[in-house]
């Protein structure tokens, strides 16, 4: 067809309408089903590191730049468990996402892996049932492990979580991840001052001073 | 041309992968594993399918000067579409996925076969065009996702071989993309020219 100011200019306004309505008609026939696909995403993430609970909430706290948020499951008025939702950007493939259950004594009850991006085949094996990581430090106390610096280390790094085999960088993004989450849990379940692991954490609840004076060495 | 004859066509003398070697970039990106390859060749397809449909109705109406940007809005709604309809209805497939999705707006195989085949054939035809050529993509993506696997983690959709300890593990990096599609490219024209 032959070109000319007005046919171009009509045509492109009525394919970019039809388009853009399409589009939003979509949007709009999609938008709960997705909010609950998350939501149920969430809740399985949840299940699968706390014993059973009634109710949660959350608290959303800021350790190193980056949202961690804390929920706090209770069954029958009582706290029977906090689960951390955490992240770290140290992966090999990117950030990595994961969900850590705690028992109110802070001991470890599992690590759902939510996202990550690391290579098949070897650091994906964080997301493995009953990989080292995980074994590393599930049913224990994080307090009573080797820590390096007050964090958790890979025993490469001096510290005695197994890392994954030949994947080192991904292990120690892992192990980041859980140095976070313990710090959060720290400070929503026993009101304690996160120590040098965390740079400038400030809970959104009740931010104190004291928090956002600490600096520390995360990221060296 | 027969219908038969351009679905076939599209599987095997139009190869996306191996012949006409487009669309690179998710073929090489995406096929660590089998299931990965197989999601983003289905991907694919329904786009390309939806989109050679479209763009062969309304190719008559298009002045010739704005038709890549009327195609890509066409193409890049129906990305847009099947992104939302995934993220609603397949989460776990829209996770593996993820980046690539919203990367099938830009590659080739799409924009080509709406310049190539859509604006000149029938929508019958063009809609044929699309499954044959999305087929033909999908096998490909699924292979070399298999052979991938195999070699790289031992195992093949997700199912262990019991092998993993004795794999090398070259395959699932980005070398071994190259190197498996570089022989199967070998094997299927070698097979193709007879």
């Amino acid at each position: 067809m032959k070109s000319t100011l007005v046919n171009m200019t009509a045509v492109l306004f009525g394919i970019t309408l039809v388009a853009s309505a399409g589009v939003g008609a979509v949007n709009m026939i999609t938008a709960e089903p997705i909010a609950q696909a998350e939501q149920a995403a969430k809740v399985a993430a949840l299940n699968g590191v706390l014993p059973a609970f009634e109710n949660t909430t959350s608290e959303t706290l800021t350790l190193d730049e980056m949202p961690i948020t804390v929920y706090i499951a209770s069954a029958d008025g009582e706290v029977v468990g906090y689960a951390v939702e955490t992240m770290s950007k140290q992966g090999f493939g990117g950030a990595i996402n994961l969900m850590v259950g705690f028992t109110p004594a802070g001991e470890v009850i599992n690590v759902n892996v939510l996202k990550q991006s690391e290579t098949p085949g070897l650091g994906t094996k964080m997301a493995d049932e009953g990989n080292t990581l995980l074994g590393s430090i599930q049913g224990q106390n994080l307090a009573q492990k080797k820590l390096v610096g007050g964090k958790l280390a890979v025993t490469k790094d001096g510290g005695d979580v197994d890392a994954l085999t030949a994947a080192t960088i991904s292990s120690r993004a892992y192990v980041d991840a859980i140095n976070r989450a313990w710090m959060a849990f720290k400070s929503v379940a026993q009101d304690e001052t996160p120590t040098d692991t965390v740079s400038g954490a400030t809970p959104t609840a009740e931010s104190t001073n004291e928090l956002q004076a600490q600096e520390g060495g995360q990221n060296e | 041309m027969n219908k038969l004859q351009i679905i076939l066509s599209g599987i095997v003398r139009n190869n996306p992968t191996f012949v006409l070697v487009l669309g690179m970039c998710p073929t090489l990106g995406t096929t660590t594993s089998a299931e990965n390859g197989m999601g983003m060749g289905l991907a694919t397809m329904a786009v390309l399918i939806l989109s050679n449909l479209v763009i062969s109705l309304v190719k008559n109406i298009i002045p010739d000067k704005v038709r890549i940007p009327a195609f890509i809005v066409i193409i890049a709604s129906f990305v847009t579409i099947i992104q939302m309809l995934m993220q609603a209805y397949v989460p776990a497939l829209y996770a593996s996925l993820g980046v690539f999705i919203p990367l099938i707006v830009v590659n080739c195989i799409i924009l080509g076969r709406a310049e190539a085949f859509a604006s000149k054939n029938s929508a019958f035809d063009s809609m044929l065009d699309g499954v044959g050529i999305g087929l033909g993509f999908t096998l490909s993506l699924t292979t070399i996702g298999a052979v991938r696997e195999v070699l790289g983690s031992g195992s093949i959709f997700g199912a262990s071989l019991g092998i993993s300890d004795y794999t090398p593990l070259i395959f699932v990096l980005a070398p071994g993309a190259f190197l498996v599609l570089g022989y199967l490219m070998v094997l299927f024209n070698k097979l193709a020219k007879k």
